[in-house]
Formats: structure tokens, C-alpha cells, sequence
């Protein structure tokens, strides 16, 4: 089982995520949560008991709290947490900027969920 | 001006938000049709067909937010220089004042709001581009009624909205002062308003360009200030000075 955590700020990604992920769903090997800013994010994985999360699929445009912002709380306080960014600044400097920061993965917007699937399945080994 | 080029790799970027909703919803709605197969009951029939209608409202409505998107960019990019003309600075603001307290009303028969009018009686014309600063203008007066209105859905009702209007001449200057007592602008957020592309708005209400346009027209276009005076939860005031 895969648990993860969506963090955007759109709403649409609970709907699409959820769709995209059905199957998974459906025979248990995924559980998707979501956070729609920084801070749920963060009160998420404070409540989190067992710690059984897998990765943080985290945008890096958020208003509030930043992706990167929240990238840097994770990796200091749950170090072993993987972090993957989605964002569609795909660009050079932000992909530099995101691993630079402790990103573990870089996707860029619009998702492509075959590739994204092969990403997270990556971590499970 | 805002630099095209910057604005022309936001857009590039800024687009691929909603393009990440408009291809995979017709993709996943394509997989759900040929998941509707006969050994399927009626009721998962049913399920399927309920979601595929779903994505397709939600494909029109992302596709309707990238258009308008790219119709903000081409509005910034006009080419033709266009003159600056003597104009009358309480005449256009008070018609725009007008203006988008209807085009409130249109969206929303329901809303209602005071409107309060302090205009200097003896203002110099200034030159300017009517088009531009009536824009401007325009678009803070929107962000004022939208503003109000948020609050008095969450606010019980002994809220009044108000919204508010001023012109002064001052050492040279015009300014011209818009205030609302809507729901302010947090703190976090303050220093980030005037960025292209960041909206406090949700999803499809806002491009986040309007106060960045604005911020470009005001200074660089008239050698004029946009500034910003905001509590949160109390009021937002936009002043706007131009050198006469």
C-alpha cells in the first residue's frame, strides 16, 4: 500500500488524482490524502499516527506558506520523508532550485501519470 | 511596460495549470468510456457516464481560464503607441465607479454596497491614456466590490459594505484614493499582489494579472505610484498618484 499526500492549491487535483489513481484505489495498493496549502499539509503529517506516509506530492505556487517553503520543513523535520514537486514552472532554474532545496523528484505540469506512477513506485524500492 | 519576454515565459508557464486539467480529464473521460462494457450493472453505467460529464465541465472550464489567460497577455502587448491626452481625472472615475458596481450587480442581483464620493471640486486635467488608467481604475474598483462581498458572506448583518472614492491634488500631483472595507489582504500575501500571475482569487476567478498590469501602467507608463494600505479583515486602500 502507498499512502500519499497531495498538496495544491487548485481543487480540481482531488477529482483528477482520484480518477487517474481509480484502480489503485479500488484494489488497495494506493491511498491518496490531500491538503490544499502549506499549513493543512504540515497539520496532516503532525497528526499522522502510524507515520505510514510514502511521499508528499507537493506544487511549488501556493499563496500562503510556498512548495519550497514546505519542502524545507519536511526534509528538516521527517528526513526520511520522500518530497516529489509538481509544478508548471518546469523550467531549468525551478527544477535546479527544487533539488537544490532537497526535492527528491521534479515533475513538471501538465502530469503525465504514467510517469508519475513509475516515480512513486521507484520509492517503494 | 512590463518586459514581454517576462511576461511571455509567466504565460508559457502560468498556462500549463489549466492545460494539467484539460488534457487529463479528456484523457481519464477517453479510459472511462471504453471501461463501459456490458458486464457493468446499470448503476456503474450510470457512476461512469456521471463522471465523464463531470470532466467535461471541468475541460470547458479550464479551457475558458487559459483563454483568458492569453487574452490578458495579448491586451498587454498592443503594439500602437497611443497619445496621452488632457483628461478629467473625477469624470473617469466616477464612471468607472459606475461601471463595475453594475457589473457586479449583473453577476450578482443580490449584492449591494455604499458608495461614497469625495471629489476635489477644483482638479487641473491631466495627461494621460484614458484607456489605460480607466483600466486601472477598473479593475481596482472590481477587486473593491469582490472584496466586500467576501467579507459580507462570512460577516453577519450589521456588516455594511462600503466602498469609497477620493481625488486630491497634492505638490504636483493627482491622487486618486480607493478604499474598500472588505476583507483586507493578509499579511504574507502583501508582498506579493502586484507579481504577475499570484491571485488571492480561487481557481478561474482571477489571472493574477490585473494589479501587475496595473502597477506597469501607473509607473512606468505615466511616471505615477501605486500604492497599498491594507489590514486584514478591515479595509484595503489603493492610492494612486500622477504627476500633473
Amino acid at each position: 500500500m502507498i499512502k500519499m499526500l497531495v498538496v495544491d492549491d487548485e481543487r480540481d487535483v482531488e477529482l483528477l488524482f482520484s480518477q487517474k489513481f481509480r484502480k489503485e484505489i479500488r484494489n488497495g495498493e494506493v491511498e491518496l490524502n490531500f491538503a490544499f496549502n502549506a499549513k493543512e499539509a504540515l497539520s496532516f503529517l503532525k497528526a499522522l499516527n502510524p507515520f505510514d506516509l510514502v511521499v508528499v506530492l507537493s506544487d511549488i505556487n501556493m499563496p500562503g506558506m510556498t512548495g519550497l517553503e514546505l519542502l524545507k520543513i519536511i526534509k528538516t523535520e521527517y528526513k526520511d520523508l520522500r518530497v516529489m514537486m509538481i509544478t508548471a514552472y518546469g523550467d531549468e532554474k525551478n527544477y535546479q532550485n527544487a533539488i537544490s532545496t532537497g526535492a527528491d523528484d521534479f515533475l513538471s505540469k501538465p502530469v503525465d501519470f504514467n510517469l508519475l506512477k513509475e516515480k512513486v513506485m521507484s520509492f517503494l524500492k | 511596460m512590463a518586459s514581454l519576454g517576462q511576461l511571455t515565459a509567466g504565460i508559457a508557464h502560468e498556462i500549463q495549470n489549466p492545460l494539467n486539467f484539460v488534457n487529463n480529464f479528456s484523457e481519464l473521460s477517453a479510459e472511462l468510456l471504453d471501461e463501459i462494457s456490458d458486464s457493468l450493472s446499470n448503476k456503474e453505467k450510470e457512476n461512469i457516464i456521471n463522471d465523464i460529464k463531470q470532466n467535461l465541465n471541468k475541460i470547458a472550464f479550464h479551457g475558458k481560464r487559459a483563454d483568458s489567460i492569453v487574452k490578458g497577455m495579448l491586451q498587454l502587448s498592443r503594439t500602437a503607441p497611443v497619445a496621452k491626452q488632457a483628461t478629467d481625472i473625477n469624470k473617469l472615475v466616477e464612471e468607472f465607479f459606475i461601471l463595475a458596481y453594475h457589473g457586479m450587480r449583473a453577476k450578482d442581483p443580490g449584492f449591494n454596497c455604499t458608495m461614497e464620493k469625495h471629489l476635489s471640486s477644483n482638479l487641473p486635467e491631466v495627461k494621460i491614456i484614458p484607456q489605460d488608467v480607466s483600466r486601472v481604475i477598473l479593475n481596482i474598483f472590481n477587486n473593491s466590490f469582490y472584496a466586500v462581498d467576501e467579507r459580507s458572506k462570512s460577516e453577519d448583518k450589521n456588516y455594511r459594505p462600503k466602498v469609497s472614492i477620493s481625488t486630491k491634488q497634492l505638490n504636483g500631483n493627482i491622487t486618486v484614493t480607493i478604499r474598500d472595507n472588505g476583507k483586507g489582504i493578509a499579511e504574507d500575501v502583501r508582498n506579493k499582489i502586484f507579481d504577475p500571475f499570484f491571485t488571492t482569487k480561487p481557481t478561474g476567478k482571477g489571472t493574477g494579472l490585473g494589479l501587475s498590469i496595473s502597477k506597469d501602467i501607473i509607473e512606468k507608463g505615466h511616471n505615477g505610484k501605486i500604492q497599498l494600505d491594507t489590514i486584514s479583515g478591515e479595509y484595503t486602500e489603493f492610492i494612486i498618484t500622477l504627476p500633473i
